[in-house]
């Protein structure tokens, strides 16, 4: 219990005198507060050099001092912007606490945004001063400079190939601290008086969210929003000032701030940066942290790795790694979620977590860790429960930049790989007319800077902010968010349809790469798929299963009834859940081509571009709802030299099994779903 | 301000000719490298360009001809003398330990410096273990200069021939060079491995204030990074001068440029 003692001691101020002058309602005073309380604890680390370089709460206090005393010897005033720009690095955090410090607002920018992009950020912010990682940056703002004209000054961290710049307005981060030290040594009670001038209500941060349509918007939050909701999933998770945490995500993302920067000053822990992007999962097994988050996409990067090199290894290796492997994904689980299992289990996974599971998560950086977090992506049920089944404490979140981001948790024990959670102490959240998600909560966002329209549009007259994700409460009260509202719709018989629920259903299936569901205003669900080449092509090897091409291989009977296999394990879920049960896939074709980025059809983030698919293959989608065995079509490709061509292929059509649908009888159930969704 | 910073010759070549048996590599080849310019050596193949490098960094005694290297005339030195008074090298075909990971790889670059002999290095004791650590810091030091840590542990065999060629430059680097020679340091690299390359040869010049002699085919590298060019041509020098200038070099036009007038 003395980590819960130490929060407790850190809060206690706060809570004794909440109200008064002296409560640490801004980053800033919670800096101070640290640095007495503190002082010689760890509050950042860096690797450098090959070595992880510290620095205490003391010192972090002291570097803050300073640069804020050098920005406002170069004349930055309150209310100032200021942009940050780079990778974590512990001085680009100091940048925010000391910005906040002299009463300005930071502005942190997606580091590897091309200049257009960071000029319109730029200027929109009104933007005066930016701090940079480094020459590439520099470049970058030197680029843009004529189209920012609030722009004053840049001050760069690494010196590095900036030596003969010419330009003016180029300020070395140690020469700023200098001054700054210079002038806090003339004028030591400044900076203690700026931090008091600033209270809970100011603004702390503006983040600007990436935006798929249109410009970028900025979220302007305030110092209560960020510590509301910080302090709230502190005592929801039980966090204390021992946690340790990799800052390795943009800082200019609403959830490395929280993690790396919220948190770490409200329970005090140690944010440690790595030494590079590229270095992340290396250091992260170094440091082994207590408290992690990260995208699906990097749980399954490290699974591929661990599995590449388990096969790899020598048979009694693989062998004992498979036969534990089995054991954990039986009792893992359930023990981690403190149920009920068999002695026999019980005792295996002992000695499986002996022999192989805590090897594995020590190699892994997961050893130490309390608390997982993954979001932002659907994540895959079989992914989801390998890291649990370890005994990694794998868990879902759900929340966005507007809410800070905290809105749900899952609980200890209640971690699901198809839920984001309950809503955590303080959020109210409810399910519109339409399935859209809408939430009140202290980290709510006072508004979009200078978009009052869209500030409008998200934040209703009644305070309740509009998600535009659609989802609903399942049985036991855990919130399931389907798909973006504007995608949802509802199939013929008026049941919901929610198009990318179902596709990530089929695309956890490693031999599905993508797959695009059609249904909206439709009598049934029907799918185009593609396969995953190699995963497919591995599979017809194995088989002997001779191929010539992609498109051979997708219209391969062998290869449909492999499609059609998990098209019906897909249909059994969805069968289980009422309210997408109508949705299960009817009829499906694996398409002859895969879907490209270079024809328009994906995104360059790979997000699949519904409209223009069902335009291009109309004939196909007609196919699929006529009855017909196959659909004939031609489309225009264009190939990697850029050359265009035509492609004409007869594509067979399948039916799959559905499940019956549980409990229900089948005429009067779309009249329930419906009500069950308002 | 390239032109500020650049001082007087450090290495003259003077006559240099060099045959083997019937086949006359370099004649009566003339060339000062001045400190802390870059200077590119072209020329199409077969004109003696790397064959010049052979003779500084002393792998090869050409016949005829002094190297004045810092105010001293040798008529022949020897690589080991060559690399100990502070000329490096990387080669054109990567020269590393394959199995070696790349932080081993550029600790053999530090050898030079070494003050305790094999008995200490080896029991890895005392002095020997202090001194070691002086040149891991410094070798770390060059590792983050060249942003191969995600690599550092990684036995070079494995790394993609971009990365290894940046390896052998880190190693280079390590011996703390006067002069740097680097045969083709962008061969065989797609557009963004050559930016980055480019960007580490003008970061080393600025710096270390090394100077750098590069032998290099790509004319766009060339002319954007070098203070100086010279041509070689059959063995013998063409042209010798300012990118521009050379570019403008009617016999080089003809001779490697190869536009047809």
């Amino acid at each position: 219990m003395t980590p819960r003692a130490a929060v407790a001691t850190t809060q206690e101020p706060a809570a004794v005198t909440a109200a008064g002058p002296d409560a640490l309602d801004t980053f800033p005073k919670m800096l101070m507060a640290h640095a007495k309380l503190r002082p010689d604890r760890p509050a950042m680390r860096e690797k450098d050099y090959g070595i992880w370089q510290s620095w205490s709460w003391g010192e972090v206090a002291a570097e803050v001092a300073a640069l804020a005393g050098g920005l406002a010897s170069l004349g930055f005033a309150r209310g100032d912007k200021l942009a940050i720009i780079g990778d974590n690095r512990p001085r680009l955090y100091w940048a925010i606490a000391a910005t906040q410090a002299l009463g300005g607002v930071p502005v942190p920018v997606y580091q590897d945004s091309i200049a257009d992009e960071m000029a319109f950020v730029l200027d929109h912010a009104e933007v005066r001063f930016a701090i940079v990682e480094d020459q590439e940056q520099v470049d970058k703002l030197v680029l843009v400079k004529e189209r920012c004209p609030l722009l004053e000054a840049v001050i760069f961290c690494d010196p590095r190939g900036l030596r003969h710049y010419p330009q003016p307005y180029l300020h070395a981060y140690d020469r700023v601290r200098e001054a700054g030290r210079a002038m806090l040594g003339e004028r030591p009670d400044f900076l203690a008086a700026e931090i008091a001038r600033s209270h809970g209500a100011d603004t702390a941060i503006i983040l600007y969210t990436s935006g798929t349509t249109g410009r970028p918007k900025g979220v302007v939050l305030s110092f209560d929003n960020l510590i509301a909701t910080a302090r709230a999933a502190i005592a929801f998770e039980g966090l204390s000032d021992k946690e340790e945490v990799l800052a390795y995500l943009p800082m200019a993302w609403i959830g490395e701030h929280i993690f790396s920067y919220a948190q770490a000053y409200c329970a005090g822990f140690c944010v440690s940066c790595p030494e590079s992007g590229a270095t992340a999962m290396t250091d992260l097994r170094e440091l082994g942290p207590s408290y992690l988050f990260a995208p699906p996409r990097i749980f399954e990067t490290i699974l591929t790795q661990v599995m590449i090199r388990m096969e790899d290894a020598g048979w009694v290796k693989r062998r004992l790694f498979h036969y534990f492997l089995g054991v954990a994904r039986r009792a893992g689980p359930a023990l981690l979620d403190r149920k009920a299992v068999g002695w026999r289990d019980r005792a295996l996974y002992r000695l499986g977590d002996l022999l192989v599971y805590a090897p594995l998560k020590n190699t892994l950086g997961l050893s130490r860790v309390r608390v997982a977090y993954t979001a932002g992506e659907a994540i895959g049920p079989d992914l989801f429960l390998f890291y649990r089944s370890l005994g990694v404490n794998l868990k879902q979140l759900y929340g966005m930049t507007e809410s800070s981001v905290f809105l749900c948790i899952q609980k200890d024990g209640e971690a699901r790989p198809d839920t984001v959670g309950v809503p955590i102490p303080g959020v109210e959240i409810k399910i519109a007319e339409g399935g859209e998600v809408l939430f009140r909560s202290p980290g709510a966002f006072q508004c979009y800077f200078k978009n009052p329209d869209a500030t409008a549009e998200a934040k209703g007259a009644d305070d309740w902010v509009h998600t535009g994700d659609a989802g609903f409460f399942d049985a036991d009260r855990q919130l399931t968010i389907v798909d973006r509202a504007r995608d949802v719709g509802s199939l013929a018989g008026g049941a919901l349809f929610a198009p990318k629920f179902i596709e990530n259903k089929l695309k956890f299936f490693p031999y599905i790469r993508e797959a695009v569901a059609f249904g909206n205003g439709r009598d049934f669900v029907a799918a185009f798929i593609n396969i995953d080449l190699e995963a497919v092509g591995n599979w017809a090897e194995r088989r002997s299963l001779a191929y010539g091409s992609y498109q051979e291989l997708a219209a391969n009977p062998l290869v449909y009834d492999l499609v059609e296999g998990c098209i019906a394990a897909a249909n059994r879920d969805l069968a289980a859940e009422p309210t997408l049960a109508a949705s299960q896939i009817r009829r499906f074709l694996i398409l002859h081509k895969e879907l490209d980025a270079d024809d328009g059809e994906l995104t360059r983030t790979r997000k699949v571009r519904r409209r223009t698919i069902a335009e291009r293959y109309q004939s196909l989608v007609e196919a699929l709802y006529s009855g017909a065995g196959t659909g004939h079509i031609e489309s225009e490709v264009t190939f990697e030299d850029g050359r265009r061509g035509t492609m004409r292929a007869e594509l067979a059509i399948r039916e799959a099994a559905t499940a019956p649908l549980p409990r229900l009888t089948p005429e009067p159930e779309p009249v329930r779903r419906a009500e069950a969704v308002a | 301000m390239a032109e500020r910073r650049i001082g007087d010759t450090i290495l003259d070549a003077d006559s240099i000719s060099l045959s083997f048996g019937g086949i006359q590599a370099l004649s009566e080849v003339s060339l000062a490298i001045r400190e802390h310019e870059i200077l590119a050596i072209i020329g199409p193949n077969g004109a003696g360009k790397t064959s010049l490098l052979n003779v500084i960094n002393g792998f090869y005694h050409p016949q005829r001809g002094t190297l004045t290297w810092k105010g001293e005339v040798r008529r022949r030195m020897r690589p080991y003398e060559a690399a100990a008074q502070g000329i490096a090298r990387t080669f054109q075909n990567v020269a590393l330990f394959r199995g070696m990971t790349t932080l081993d790889n550029i600790m053999t670059g530090r050898l030079m410096r070494m003050r305790r002999n094999l008995f200490w290095q080896a029991l890895r004791v005392g002095p020997a273990a202090h001194e070691e650590l002086e040149h891991r810091a410094y070798v770390e030091r060059i590792i983050d200069f060249l942003e191969i840590e995600a690599i550092r542990k990684v036995p070079v065999g494995q790394l993609a021939y971009g990365l290894q060629k940046r390896v052998e430059l880190a190693r280079a680097l390590a011996m703390e060079p006067e002069l740097l020679l680097l045969d083709e340091p962008m061969a065989g690299m797609n557009v963004e491995e050559k930016e980055d390359m480019c960007r580490f040869i003008l970061d080393v010049n600025d710096e270390f204030g090394t100077t750098i002699a590069l032998i290099e085919h790509d004319m766009g590298v060339v002319m954007d990074i070098s203070d100086r060019v010279a041509v070689l041509d059959y063995g013998r020098k063409l042209a010798d001068g300012p990118p521009d200038e050379v570019r403008s070099d009617p016999d080089v036009i003809a001779a490697y440029l190869g536009v047809e007038r």
